[in-house]
């Protein structure tokens, strides 16, 4: 008797990132098909041509970023590099914190958290909200329709930026260019070594400023706890500044955009959101889920061989831990494609999970509930002043969200 | 009902401090979990619940006297 032999197709395999065709605010429909057919994966680099692993379900998801044989670390060939870092830049590069592995990263780590605990992004609170009041003010007084991006959702978060790390706010527009160019997938890597070099010159001497006059601020307390554990060097602390800027910057700012759209395309929770604010918490909880901006940041590579969802990944290969397909895996989430309000969202991973998960997450939680809660109070009539399909939506960008938001009253 | 938590696993997310601030705070030194009231009255058994539950590296317990 012959066995059958059954050859698999040779395809190469898709492009990576795979398009978001049917709904802007959803993520690739083949992530769906991933998830039951084949949910490690392989997928080919836009930016690269490199092949890496794509995983989808939120269990494997979870065990990828727990799992002490990956690596976050940059520089390792097989790690999958989403941005075109020309190869000199990157070797000569400090890495950020969320490009180490254990210790450095525990060290590093631990310098930083304590400074961004609940308690002290609580106590920002007021200014957050002082900083909201006078964008929306102005607003209202230039009268719809404005872009919400430029007047609101890019402001907010760039100003308590510059608050977290001590500089005046007439500084921000430098940093908010740098932002903008270091998520662009589309820039030469001359201009993006050109915008880094700045950028290093730059915190540097900011560093360098706040060790001799320390400030009120993340960057100055770290600076000051160092002084006695002397754990960090001058350049650990500008690889965290770099770090914060590179994390919350544009991040909050698009998942202001995007949720902003999403609560005005449906209307019924927006209504509801609006009579009993307390239902607030729950709403962004299930925002972050349900958008997933930064759905490909959670990227490692092997250092053993490892196995996930019966596929075998050998040390030195990259894997995409997909978060936002995780974040859209109905083992987890009951009607996953739904946005809504009332579930409990806890459990989602837009912010990874593990060693990296994201310590800016209760800053963002603070922001959100200022900006949504206040937008909406004092703007009820809100509404979007472009059809949906007319967005402008960062196809093109590893942080998802939009480039402008026509909105009116 | 008491509270127990494993300062070795905690990655200093802050969620629990964030959602019961009354009985979770973070360390100032490395932003790990303290727990301010080890032993809750049992009327805050489901909101302890929660928070454990949404712990990203499962540090937190709920041991029964
Ligand atoms: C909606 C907004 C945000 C989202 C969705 C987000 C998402 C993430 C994710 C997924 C990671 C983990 C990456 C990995 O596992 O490799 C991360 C790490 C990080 N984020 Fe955020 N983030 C947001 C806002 C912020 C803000 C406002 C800050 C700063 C205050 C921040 C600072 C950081 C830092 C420092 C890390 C590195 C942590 C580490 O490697 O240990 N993020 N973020
Ligand atoms: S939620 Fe868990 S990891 Fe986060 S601070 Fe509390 S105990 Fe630590």
């Amino acid at each position: 008797m012959t066995a059958e032999v059954t050859t698999a197709p040779v395809e190469a395999p898709p492009a990576f990132p795979l398009s978001r065709s049917r709904c802007p605010l959803s993520p690739p429909p083949e992530y769906a098909r991933l998830r039951e057919e084949q949910s490690v994966s392989r997928v080919t680099l836009r930016v690269s041509g490199k092949q890496v692993w794509v995983v989808t379900q939120h269990e494997q998801v979870r065990q990828v970023l727990g799992s002490p044989d990956m690596s976050s670390n940059w520089k390792l060939p097989g790690y999958p590099l989403q941005v075109p870092l020309p190869p000199e830049v990157l070797e000569s590069l400090e890495l950020p914190l969320v490009a180490m592995d254990p210790p450095d990263h525990t060290v590093r780590r631990r310098a930083l958290i304590p400074e961004l605990t609940a308690r002290r992004m609580q106590a920002l609170r007021p200014r957050i909200q002082e900083v909201t009041d006078e964008h929306i003010t102005a607003m209202l007084a230039k009268g719809g329709p404005v872009d919400l991006i430029q007047e609101l959702a890019v402001p907010v978060p760039s100003l308590v930026f510059c608050d977290l790390i001590g500089v005046a706010p007439d500084n921000v527009g430098f940093f908010r260019h740098y932002a903008e160019q270091m998520v662009n997938r589309d820039i030469s890597p001359e201009e993006m070594g050109a915008a880094q070099y700045e950028m290093e010159m730059h915190l540097q001497g900011l560093v360098a400023q706040k060790t001799e006059t320390p400030g009120d601020d993340v960057l100055s307390r770290v600076i000051i706890k160092n002084k006695v554990t002397q754990e960090l060097e001058h350049n650990d602390i500008v690889a965290l500044a770099r770090m914060l800027l590179f994390g919350g910057f544009d991040t909050t700012a698009n998942i202001i955009g995007l949720g902003t759209v999403a609560l005005l395309q449906n209307p019924e929770q927006l209504a509801q959101v609006k009579a009993d604010p307390s239902l607030m918490p729950r709403a962004i909880e299930e925002l972050l889920r349900y958008l997933s901006i930064s759905d490909s940041a959670t990227a490692r590579v092997a250092t053993k061989d490892v196995e996930i969802g019966g596929v075998l990944i050998r040390a030195g290969e990259g894997i995409i831990a997909l978060n936002g397909s995780a974040n859209r895996d109905d083992r987890f989430f009951a009607n996953p494609d739904e946005l809504d309000i009332h579930r409990d969202a806890k459990g989602h991973l837009a912010f990874g999970h593990g060693n990296h998960q994201c310590p800016g997450a209760n800053l963002v939680r603070v922001e959100l509930d200022c900006v949504f809660s206040t937008l909406f109070r004092r703007i009820p009539e809100l509404r979007l002043a472009a059809p949906v399909e007319e967005l402008e939506f960062k196809h093109d960008q590893l942080i998802y969200g939009l480039y402008s938001l026509p909105v009116t009253w | 009902m008491r509270i127990r938590h494993d300062r070795e696993r905690c990655v200093g997310s802050g969620a629990c401090a964030f959602t019961l601030p009354d009985i979770f705070d973070q360390d100032e030194d490395d932003g790990r979990v303290l727990v301010l009231v080890e032993r809750p009255g049992e009327e805050r058994r489901k909101a302890i619940e929660d928070v454990a539950a949404s712990c990203p590296v499962f540090a937190l317990t709920i041991e029964n006297d």
